[in-house]
This record gives structure tokens, C-alpha cells and sequence, in this order.
């Protein structure tokens, strides 16, 4: 096994996913299959080869520190669910 | 302080920069402005919207490696670091995590015995800052948080040092040095109340010659020198109280409330520090070239330090006039200006500790604003140099020039307040005060020679104070003898 089912609990939390068991069960064996199958590019040998963090050969791209209009606050809020005071309104959370 | 244990701190500081816009999108960073008004889809991490990244951040970000002799790695990337909170539109955060862009700097501290002490830097990155959070606090909204993304994908540079400070005295230099230190290479306004310059702080404790490390609490986000000296000394208590009484420290993030000077425990959030770091796709890798390096080490500003250096060395004022003069990156180039235009360097840091400071502080503004420039000061610094004007006189003509805004030369000249050093004026004068005050003059001539002062005050009096107090001096003294 490449994912045990708790791992998968603690990702879906991690995720703020709510899962019932058969989701669980079936979640955690298609997960296993993908680890399993990504898992063969393990038989490579890749010492000494510097890890890729991106797939396209492309590097320093800049933009200049010049201001350009914002979408201003009433289009900003015109798709939250909630807003007040030009600020968007959710459930309270205290630290 | 318990004595039994030794302090270790270490600290991670944020340092917002003064860039003109964010760090991945061209909405303003202005501060104060309406609610959500600088906002757009990259900020406010609407779907499909790709953040590029701002030249300049990198610029500021190289600066402040190099003046803490960091390594300028030649490739960095960003990362994504992912947790929920409503003030983290996208969901994570755009940081850096394996490849920071500076690695293993170092700033040399003061300490009070005259000898300094090296506090290693780890590493310096780059990041987004996150919106600000209100919450409700009348009934109709107390079950409600309210979310200003104005802030959120400001540019920060996260600046970490290594646990090399043994007390909170350590860990305030070192802070107030970084911060002279942003500030003076502009990267940074150095608003603490803005929050343009926040501290946490990892403090443990461990028994004396202990080699590991104590069991860390991270003290979060405070924001005045005062608050964190506060909240590292009674973290330092607390712990060595739950040491003594045979209970473990837990690791844990500590919120430093400043009304009852104590600290508490963020429970609920600890759970679970696993934000998953993984490169970001949307933005390339950063490669730095030594050119590139080298521009902006030829563009540095002098740091304070050296600018100490200097003014001791090149002006010879004492160290501490240096010291002062150069806490501020503005008013050290007041003093350097001053000078340049001719002033005496030992007046020039008199008059800018003393008047100059006093009537901003009186006036809560800041030297850039002050109505008396550097070229003014120095016209007056001379008058004073070539015995035009004496000192007690200045202090009038300084009065006007801040008022008026008019120079020292005009205004000499349009209140007559040039110094008396014609000696037949100035005996004429004597004559008459010898003359009304007689049974004085017979005192002093008896032996009563502390009369001499009561003399020159009178000359002065009747000079309008415009007569050279030394000339007035010597002279009264041969006639007080005839």
C-alpha cells in the first residue's frame, strides 16, 4: 500500500473535505492505484539530476512596479455571498 | 530574570516594502484607502488569474541580502504555502520555501561591554501578506468577521535569524539595528504602527551548558520594541515556572497581549502545521546573475554603521553625536548636507540635536518638513564662525528663519542684529554704564571683582545684546582699571 486510509483522512481534513466511508474506501484505493503508478518513475536513476520544479523552460518573468487601476471595491464584492461596509462578511473567527 | 536557565531567542521579522504596487499584481499598496478598492482578480485569487512577479521586490530583496552579507542564491523559487483562513483569498499563501532567494547572512550587534556579537541570518524570502480581518463587535455583527483585501499580495520580505540572542536587551538591538537598517536602504518605511515591520519571536529556556535547545514557544506579531522586550521576559518567567514545578514547555504559537503584559496560548491553531510547500506553477524560477548582483551592490546606500564611522572620522564629532545623527536615515543627510554647505560639523550637530529636534518634536513633523533647510542652517552657522552674530543671538535668528522661512544673512540685516565689534561703539557704551553706576564701580575698584559680570550684562542690556561678549569682556576690564 502506497496510502494508508488514515493518511487519506488527514488530507481530506487538511482540504476541508467532508468523506463518508465508502468515499473513504474508494478515495483511498484510487489514490493507492496513482501512487502506485507514478511510484515506476522510481526505477529511474536521477542522481545527480537537479529536481524540476516547472515543466516549461521559462525563467525571470517580470513586471515593471507600476500601478495599474484595481477593480475597485463595489466589483470586487459583486460575487461574494455576503459584504458589508465594502467588506466581504463571513462567519466570525477568532484566534 | 531567573537566573538558572539561559535564554535563547531567535527571530523571524516581516518587513513590508515600499514598493509603489503588490508583488504580483499592479493594484497600489497604499495604505488607509478604502476597503477592497485595490483590489483585482489576482489578489483577490479569482480563477484563472496569474500573478507576475514585481521587479522591483527582487531588487529590494537582493539589497537587503546583501547589506546582511547574505548569499544572493543565482536560482529561487516560490512555493506555495497552503492553509484556510478568510484573509487568504487563494487559499495559500505565494512564499518561498526550499530555494529562498538570500542564505546565510549575518548582522554584528553592540553589546553594553563595547564588544559586538555576530547574529547569524538564515535566510531572507520573499512573500504575499495576507488581507486584514475585523470582527464584529456590536450585536448585529457579532457573529461576523469582516475581510479588507486591500493588504493581502503586499510584498514581504521575511528576514530569519538563527537563535543567537541570549536576552530580550539582545534581541531589541538587533531589531532596532535591522530597522535602521531597511530603513536605511529604502526598502522599508519602518512603520511599526502600520505594521510595516513586525516581529515573532521563538524563545526558549535551557539549563545552563545545556547543549540542545529548550522546547520553543513562537510569540506572534508584535509590534513595538517595548511590547516584544515585554513579551520575551514574561515567556522567559512562564516557562521557567512550568520548568520548576516539573512540567514540560509545549511547543506552541503564544499571542502577546499588551494590556496585561502577558502572553497566551493560540490553542486550536497548532494542530496540524502542515501546509504542504510545493513550487508554484504559475511562476517561474527567479535566475540571478552576478551583473545583476553586482548593480545593485554599486547602488547600495551607506549603512548606518559606516555613516557612524564617518562622521567621527571625516567631521570629528564625538561618537555619540554620531550615533544620534545617524539613527535616522533623513536627518543624517540633513547633518551631511549641512556640512557640505560650510558649516563647523561639531555646531552643525548642536544646533540639529538641539533646536532642530526640539522644535520638530514640539511640532510632531518630521526633518524632511522642517522650514529651516540645511543651506539655511549653515548661512547661519557662519555668521556665527566669522563673530557676525553671537550664539544667544542666533537663537533670535534662528527663531525667525523658522517662522519665516527667510535666511540668516536677510534677517541680520533687516533687524540689525549684527554683532558690535567696532571698539569705539562699544567703549562708548562702557563709558556711559561706568558713568550711571558709580557706587558699583567704586565697589568693584574696592575689590569686589563678581561686579564684572554685573557690568557686562549691562553693556549687553544697552547694546541690544549685539556686542561681542569678549570684546565687551576685555574692554570693561581696562577701564574698570583706569
Amino acid at each position: 500500500m502506497k496510502i494508508s486510509r488514515e493518511q487519506v483522512v488527514q488530507v481530506a481534513k487538511l482540504a476541508r473535505l467532508e468523506l463518508d466511508n465508502d468515499e473513504l474506501d474508494a478515495l483511498t484505493g484510487q489514490m493507492d492505484a496513482i501512487l502506485a503508478y507514478v511510484d515506476k518513475l522510481n526505477e529511474l536513476d536521477t542522481d545527480g539530476i537537479i529536481p524540476t520544479s516547472h515543466a516549461v523552460p521559462v525563467e525571470n518573468a517580470f513586471r515593471p512596479d507600476a500601478p495599474v487601476p484595481s477593480l475597485g471595491t463595489e466589483k470586487a464584492l459583486s460575487n461574494a455571498p455576503a459584504a458589508a461596509d465594502g467588506c466581504f462578511k463571513v462567519p466570525k473567527v477568532i484566534e | 530574570m531567573n537566573s538558572e536557565y539561559e535564554v535563547v531567542i531567535g527571530l523571524e521579522v516581516h518587513v513590508q516594502l515600499t514598493t509603489a504596487t503588490k508583488i504580483f499584481c499592479g493594484c497600489s499598496t497604499a495604505f488607509g484607502n478604502a476597503p477592497n478598492a485595490q483590489t483585482c482578480p489576482v489578489c483577490l485569487g479569482l480563477p484563472g488569474a496569474l500573478p507576475v512577479l514585481n521587479r522591483q521586490v527582487v531588487e529590494n530583496a537582493i539589497r537587503t541580502g546583501l547589506a546582511t552579507d547574505c548569499r544572493i542564491a543565482p536560482r529561487s523559487i516560490f512555493a506555495r504555502k497552503n492553509y484556510f483562513y478568510p484573509d487568504l483569498p487563494k487559499g495559500y499563501q505565494i512564499s518561498q520555501f526550499e530555494l529562498p532567494i538570500c542564505e546565510h547572512g549575518h548582522l554584528d550587534i553592540p553589546l553594553d561591554d563595547g564588544t559586538s556579537k555576530r547574529i547569524g541570518i538564515t535566510r531572507i524570502h520573499m512573500e504575499e501578506d495576507a488581507g486584514k480581518l475585523q470582527h464584529g463587535e456590536t450585536p448585529a455583527t457579532a457573529d461576523s468577521s469582516f475581510v479588507d483585501l486591500n493588504r493581502a499580495c503586499t510584498p514581504l520580505l521575511e528576514i530569519v535569524s538563527e537563535p543567537d540572542m541570549r536576552s530580550a536587551d539582545e534581541a531589541i538591538t538587533y531589531l532596532k539595528k535591522l530597522h535602521q537598517m531597511v530603513k536605511a536602504l529604502q526598502v522599508c518605511d519602518g512603520n511599526m504602527e502600520q505594521g510595516s515591520f513586525r516581529c515573532d519571536a521563538n524563545v526558549s529556556i535551557r539549563p545552563w551548558g545545556q547543549a540542545e535547545l529548550g522546547t520553543r514557544a513562537e510569540l506572534k506579531n508584535i509590534n513595538s520594541f517595548r511590547f516584544i522586550k515585554q513579551a520575551i521576559e514574561y515567556e522567559v518567567e512562564r516557562q521557567a515556572d512550568v520548568l520548576e514545578s516539573g512540567g514540560k514547555v509545549i511547543q506552541e504559537t503564544r499571542l502577546f497581549d499588551s494590556t496585561s503584559g502577558t502572553t497566551r496560548s493560540m490553542r486550536g491553531k497548532e494542530e496540524a502545521h502542515d501546509y504542504r510547500y510545493f513550487p508554484d506553477p504559475d511562476l517561474v524560477p527567479l535566475v540571478i546573475d552576478a551583473d545583476w548582483i553586482e548593480r545593485v551592490r554599486d547602488a547600495l546606500p551607506e549603512l548606518p554603521e559606516a555613516k557612524r564611522a564617518r562622521f567621527v572620522r571625516d567631521y570629528g564629532i564625538p561618537a555619540y553625536d554620531a550615533g544620534v545623527l545617524t539613527q535616522n536615515h533623513e536627518v543624517s543627510s540633513y547633518f551631511d548636507t549641512t556640512v557640505a554647505a560650510g558649516a563647523d560639523p561639531k555646531q552643525a550637530s548642536n544646533w540639529i540635536m538641539g533646536e532642530v529636534q526640539r522644535r520638530l518634536n514640539d511640532a510632531g513633523s518630521e526633518i524632511s518638513a522642517a522650514p529651516v533647510d540645511p543651506a539655511m542652517l549653515a548661512g547661519m552657522l557662519k555668521r556665527i564662525a566669522d563673530k557676525t552674530i553671537s550664539g544667544k543671538i542666533a537663537k533670535t535668528v534662528f527663531d525667525e528663519m523658522w517662522k519665516s522661512g527667510t535666511d540668516a544673512d536677510t534677517i541680520i540685516e533687516a533687524k540689525g542684529l549684527k554683532q558690535v565689534t567696532d571698539s569705539g561703539a562699544i567703549e562708548a557704551i562702557i563709558n556711559d554704564v561706568i558713568a550711571n553706576n558709580a557706587p558699583q564701580v567704586a565697589d568693584y575698584r574696592a575689590g569686589k571683582e563678581q561686579l564684572l559680570g554685573f557690568f557686562v550684562g549691562q553693556v549687553m542690556k544697552a547694546s541690544k545684546g549685539k556686542a561681542n561678549p569678549a570684546a565687551v569682556n576685555d574692554m570693561l576690564k581696562k577701564k574698570l582699571q583706569e
